[in-house]
């Protein structure tokens, strides 16, 4: 006898019970610490991630053990290397210190805000949405861990996703590459923006670039930062293929920074901070300051009361931006600073000019912003660029302006060459 | 011999199988959480689609047009729980798929790994475009057709129903 036919009322009975349950499930909204969650999507989440979490974690204790013996026998011709590797990234960030500093100080001129990523939490995937079109992932850890709807998920290589869904001890990871997802980028060299979108197939494109402009394969993108869900800055990937689609934008399509199809581990950013730059240690920076680096450029005119005005038909005398003209002090006002109408030969000692980096905090208040003595005892710093002295042509040899850096660009002045710390 | 039989006149001359209550429903969370698990090691396990396959077996071996349609809704909505996607995209493909293989079933012999092959691979077809005009009509998404891919996977999961289905041929309870 047909099992139907001899358990029809226990078989209606369910199927009637079961039908209203799914009705009533995909209405629910379960008010959860993130929001509203479908009721059904919760049941299911639960019912699944217990068999991902008992399958990767048997698997990763079996693989531990093999890998923990293999990993033995290499450790010492590794560990040589790494120290090798070590003490070249050692003197490699002493020389980017220098560059970082600099380029905070002339951040911090602008007044400009940064993001900062500020506290991450590590995941690992545990699983997939098992469907080729949906680009999801599952994350062991959830709302217990401090993981909330649109955080963003990033690895060492560049930007992953972002937090879709959370649970109690799951989270949904959306990939960039998903045809719903969405991250604002610029492309690094063109500063074009666009935005990065997913295709069916899985790609990665950059949408709405106009076709009139110039995108080279090859060309790193960043994050935006305008989406307010990824912090500006984060690789997203790079140009691998450029053509002419439809609607006059570019077609571009993107090779992404992080290998999108081999997760295991991710950060998902829980805490961003949007705060000026740290520039303790870099020296004082007056309101003068700030104001001189927004002012045009002038001709580089010594003050006409001075004794020792050089010639104006100097040689090599170029503008020079008002951030390097000689700014009043806290305790020392232009006309009654001697340094300033003092010629300053940069050329004959170039070395001493550029002090150490720092070096000018020890002294913040007393910082003489005119270098009279700067040939002598070095008191400013190669990244104090925006408020080093001009110097006026000298009598004796050849000057060499420090070059002028309106645009924000890397200051790199003619006399701090060959003096960087090493 | 009984594989060369490929069609019947009377339903009377079909064998009619069922499975305990256990398998019926820890399978395909089973295999489905297999499906979401695998691909974090294996990428290529992206290709497999263990709920359409576990939907045909259930259909051609229950023979029940109703059991298939239940069958292939419950697998679909399982699987669409896992998405980011609205519930009944998976659910109404697969639910089609169950009442198409089981209404097979009923009429043509389903037992040889021809027939299993040829099957699977033509539901997996139906499926997948059931699935993109869900997409594109009623969800307006722009899906893009790969023919090389589809039909690559389809041959994929045929094979895999032929190996999947002898595996779970020993499960049968004879109705």
């Amino acid at each position: 006898m047909n099992f139907f036919s001899r358990h029809k009322n226990t078989v209606v009975l369910a199927t009637v019970l079961l039908a209203q349950f799914l009705v009533l499930a995909m209405q629910v909204k379960r008010q959860t610490a993130e929001g509203p969650v479908r009721l059904i999507r919760l049941l299911t989440v639960s019912a699944i991630t217990p068999f991902e979490r008992l399958f990767i974690y048997s698997g990763e204790s079996l693989r531990g053990v093999w890998a923990n013996y293999i990993d033995l026998r290499s450790v010492r011709r590794e560990n040589l290397r790494l120290k090798a590797e070590a003490g070249q990234m050692r003197l490699e960030r002493a020389r980017e210190q220098e560059d970082a500093r600099q380029a905070r100080r002339i951040q911090a001129l602008l007044a400009f805000k940064e993001q900062w990523i500020d506290t991450t939490v590590a995941a690992q995937v545990i699983g997939t949405s098992g469907t080729e079109t949906s680009r999801l992932l599952y994350l062991d850890k959830g709302a217990k861990d401090g993981i909330k709807p649109d955080m963003p998920v990033i690895t060492p290589d560049g930007v992953v996703g972002k937090v879709l869904g959370v649970y109690g001890e799951t989270a949904q990871l959306l990939l960039i590459n998903d045809p719903s997802s969405g991250v604002g980028a610029i492309l690094v060299n063109s500063r074009l923006q666009g935005v990065v979108k997913g295709t069916a197939t899985g790609e990665l494109q950059l949408n709405y670039i106009m076709g009139d402009e110039a995108v080279q394969p090859g060309e790193a993108l960043i994050t935006a930062g305008g989406d307010q869900v990824f912090p500006k800055g984060l690789p997203i990937g790079t140009v691998a293929k450029v053509s002419m689609g439809r609607n006059l934008f570019l077609d571009i399509k993107l090779k992404p920074a992080a290998d999108l199809n081999r997760l295991e581990e991710v950060l998902v950013i829980t805490a961003q901070k949007a705060r000026a730059p740290d520039t303790t240690g870099l020296g004082p920076i007056r309101a003068a300051d700030i104001l001189a680096g927004h002012l045009p450029g002038v001709p580089q005119t010594p003050p006409p009361s001075s004794p020792q005005t050089p010639s104006p038909s100097a040689p090599n005398a170029k503008p020079v931006p008002a951030a390097h003209l000689p700014v009043p002090g806290a305790s020392q006002s232009p006309l009654t600073a001697k340094p300033q109408t003092k010629p300053q030969t940069l050329t004959a000692k170039p070395q001493t000019v550029a002090p150490k980096a720092g070096a000018s905090a020890a002294k913040p208040q007393t910082a003489k912003p005119i270098a009279g003595g700067a040939a002598a005892k070095p008191t400013g710093s190669s990244a104090a660029a925006p408020k080093a002295v001009q110097p006026p042509a000298p009598k004796t040899a050849t000057p060499k302006p420090l070059s002028s850096h309106t645009d924000g660009s890397k200051p790199k002045p003619a006399a701090t060459e060959g003096t960087r710390p090493q | 011999m009984r594989a060369m039989n490929l069609s019947y006149t009377s339903r009377d001359q079909v064998e009619v199988y069922r499975f305990s209550w256990l398998l019926s429903v820890g399978l395909p969370l089973l295999m489905v959480a297999l499906q979401a698990f695998m691909p974090v090691r294996l990428h290529f396990f992206r290709v497999f689609d263990f709920g359409l396959l576990l939907t045909i077996f259930f259909a051609v071996s229950r023979r029940s047009q109703l059991s298939g349609t239940l069958t292939g809704a419950a697998i679909g909505m399982l699987q669409d729980g896992l998405t980011h996607t609205p519930f009944g995209v998976f659910g109404i493909a697969k639910t089609l798929v169950g009442y198409g293989a089981s209404s097979i079933g009923i009429r043509i012999d389903v037992e040889n790994p021809g027939s299993r092959f040829l099957l699977t691979f033509m539901f997996y077809g139906i499926h997948q475009a059931v699935f993109m005009a869900i997409e594109r009509e009623l969800m307006g998404q722009s899906i893009q057709f790969n023919l090389g891919h589809e039909a690559g996977a389809a041959v994929v999961n045929s094979l895999m129903a032929v190996f999947l289905f002898a595996l779970l041929n020993r499960f049968k309870i004879r109705d």
